[in-house]
């Protein structure tokens, strides 16, 4: 990459930022920061803010309550033009009148840039993604992943302090989408712009950023690295929309070092996390969980009872659903070194360390038998 | 309508088709003939005034019995008719420019405003097509005396532009439908101010109806006849007003010589820029 596409990132800085479209909420009071050259996504289901949020910032909607500052500035009252932000759209958004390198130029022309230094740029921008020889062709004359390339050069050749992409990759089938969100990320590297990147898919999330901000209903449920979410989960939604988890409801109560919720059928230690009273929930991850055939006596430590109602075997393991006492559904998985003999109809028990058992609020909000169908239902 | 007669084959291929087949070739004949029928219906009229224009008598009559190119000669030579038509060709062209730059601003306008605010302006703006046209002229004409706009070139201009309005807004307007919003968004960000975006983005993209709408301005205004009439003088009066003129006077065949000529320069406008229009769409895919 030519360190003429370089840029010195911006932060981006949103303060109890909000949008109301009459009385619909469209974003209730976002507090985020977004560092200098991070890469941060915006994760969500359908509706839950990320498109209204980065539209905001742009500046092609106005903001009706809260603060957004630029590199520590106020740009409410720029118009998008005057923001030095650069932005890939999902459907590519590339002007059909042009040609790719007039499309990559287009920026440039605006900034009057000389044309000798207009050619050189277009043509590094345009080698940055991969498609040189180009120029000429028209936009309906690419495939979707060169009009996304194309889309790509002509928001990084101006180095602009900050990139936005909305679901870039959203129209581009799995293959494609694995070779250029690599791409993406190679670029990010490479260019040291802050990027903003929106997608209701965890695993381009997880591949991708630096942090990861959690969207629903118009709010931030939680930000942070993708261990963090994974690991640490601050909310029941965050663990559910965010891989694949086990939840046991119940009420909480400290107890010595851990938090002991009881509920129907469920007795358990969580050593983590921030909750002790009241209603709760107790989340596991599948890969925590170590499956025993179920005996009269409960296995020492956390045991919940529970059968097993399906078995996929992955070639690197198995994942099985349980139901668990109150009828939901828990998911564990195995690796090919720890498989057990449980097998589908199979009465286990769910074993876990309490170190592995996060507590959290249980805002009743979930819906423990289908994760991603209650993420987007939120 | 094909659809189902194709389907029907498909399927029962096991019936042989042949017997079906004269059946479904007088059909075709028949259907023929009647777009034939409707097709001379529509253009016969406008194409009688062509051969009567080359006529070697001093009348209208059909079909004509021999032929000379006397009424062409006399349409230039006479002063009254070369300069109808020089003043029409000058409304004509003065209207197109203006009701085109209107018609555009006001379907860019159009596509800001809200739904209720949409309809309404658009009522408003869609009025002339709507409106008899002789209540027009009369309102027209009113105006005019009061302020002393009639037989002037301003005058013909103001009136015929009312009337192109529509026929510019309307194809604008879908053109605008169509275009994709995230582009102006696009250039924005680029660094295009909203000036730049309109003339870099927009206006390129919508540049079909733009050329479409103008082209129906200009045939609006070069056959309007009614409002015409009422604000003519004898200083500034168009074609198809001297024509009406012609006809209640004497059965002058120039008329013809005039309609036809009417007929090429519309025809030809029309078909230049459906070409252009279509090569334009081709090339934005
Ligand atoms: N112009 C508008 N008028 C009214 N409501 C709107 C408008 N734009 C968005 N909304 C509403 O705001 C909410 C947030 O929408 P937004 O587009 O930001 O969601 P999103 O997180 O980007 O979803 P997706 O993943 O489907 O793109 C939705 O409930 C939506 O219906
Ligand atoms: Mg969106």
């Amino acid at each position: 990459m030519p360190a003429d596409l370089q840029s010195g990132g911006a932060s981006i800085t949103l303060r109890g930022l909000t949008k109301h479209y009459g009385d619909a909420v469209a974003v209730a009071g976002i507090d985020l920061e977004a560092r200098p050259g991070e890469f941060l996504t915006f994760l969500g289901p359908s509706g839950s803010g990320k498109t209204t949020t980065l539209n905001m910032i742009a500046g092609f909607i106005d903001v009706t309550a809260g603060e957004l500052l630029i590199d520590g500035q106020a740009v409410h009252s720029l118009p998008p033009h005057k923001r030095d932000i650069g932005m890939v759209f999902q459907q590519y958004a590339l002007f059909p009148h042009m040609t790719v390198a007039e499309n990559v130029a287009y920026p440039l022309k605006q900034r009057k840039v000389e044309k000798g230094e207009r050619g050189r740029l277009v043509t590094a921008a345009l080698a940055a993604v991969g498609l040189d020889g180009y120029d000429a062709r028209r936009p309906s004359e690419l495939s979707g992943g060169q009009q996304q390339r194309v889309a790509l050069a002509r928001a990084i050749v101006y180095s602009p302090q900050v990139l936005l992409m909305d679901e870039p990759l959203g129209a581009l089938d799995r293959k494609l989408r694995d070779t250029l969100q690599l791409e993406i990320k190679r670029i990010h590297a490479e260019l040291g712009t802050t990027f903003v990147y929106v997608t209701h898919d965890q695993e381009e999330a997880l591949a991708l950023s630096d942090r990861i901000a959690v969207f629903n209903a118009g709010r931030i449920e939680q930000v942070g690295t993708a261990e963090e979410l994974y690991d640490a989960p601050e909310t029941v939604f965050c663990a559910q929309f965010l891989g694949e988890s086990t939840l046991l409801q119940g009420t909480a109560r400290p107890d010595g070092g851990a938090t002991l919720v009881e509920g129907p059928g469920v007795r358990v230690h969580a050593g983590r996390g921030h909750h002790s009273a009241g209603a709760a929930a107790v989340v596991v991850r599948p890969e925590r969980i170590t499956l025993v055939p179920a005996t009269d006596d409960a296995p020492a430590g956390n045991a919940v009872r529970g059968r097993v109602t399906e078995d996929v075997y992955l070639g690197n393991g198995r994942k099985l659903q349980i139901e668990l006492p109150d009828g939901s559904a828990g998911t564990v998985r195995e690796t090919a070194a720890a498989r057990s003999a449980c097998r589908s109809g199979d009465e286990v028990w769910l074993t876990f360390s309490a170190d592995d058992a996060v507590v959290l609020p249980d805002d009743g909000a979930s819906a423990p038998t289908a994760p991603v169908a209650a993420g987007a239902a939120a | 309508m094909s659809a189902p007669t194709v389907t029907d084959g498909a399927t029962r291929a096991s019936v042989p088709a042949a017997p079906r087949k004269p059946k479904r070739r007088v059909g075709r004949g028949l259907l023929w003939a009647f777009s034939a029928l409707v097709a001379f219906w529509l253009v016969a009229p406008a194409l009688v005034v062509i051969p009567l224009s080359f006529t070697d008598k001093q009348s209208l009559a059909f079909p004509p019995t021999g032929w000379s190119t006397r009424w062409y000669e006399n349409f230039f030579s006479d002063p009254t008719w070369a300069a109808s038509l020089w003043s029409s060709i000058q409304v004509g062209l003065l209207t197109t420019v203006v009701a085109t730059v209107v018609g555009t601003a006001a379907a860019l306008g159009l596509a800001r405003l809200g739904p209720r605010g949409q309809t309404l302006a658009r009522g408003a703006l869609m009025a002339p097509i709507i409106v008899p046209v002789i209540v027009v002229a009369v309102g027209t004409y009113a105006l005019f005396l009061r302020f002393r706009l009639l037989g002037t070139l301003p005058g013909f201009v103001a009136a015929h532009t009312v009337l192109a309005l529509p026929f510019v807004i309307i194809p604008v307007s879908a053109s605008l439908a169509g275009l994709d919003r995230r582009l102006q968004d696009a250039a924005a960000i680029c660094g295009a101010n909203r000036w730049a975006v309109l003339r870099q983005i927009t206006l390129p993209l919508v540049a079909p109806g733009i050329l479409s709408g103008a082209l129906f301005a200009f045939v609006t205004s070069f056959d309007e006849v009614v409002i015409s009439l009422f604000i003519q003088s004898p200083y500034l009066r168009t074609l198809p007003v001297q024509m009406y003129g012609s006809i209640t006077r004497d059965t002058d065949p120039t008329i013809a010589a005039a309609a036809t000529m009417i007929l090429v320069i519309t025809t030809s406008l029309v078909v230049v820029a459906s070409a252009v229009a279509l090569r334009r769409i081709k090339h934005a895919r």
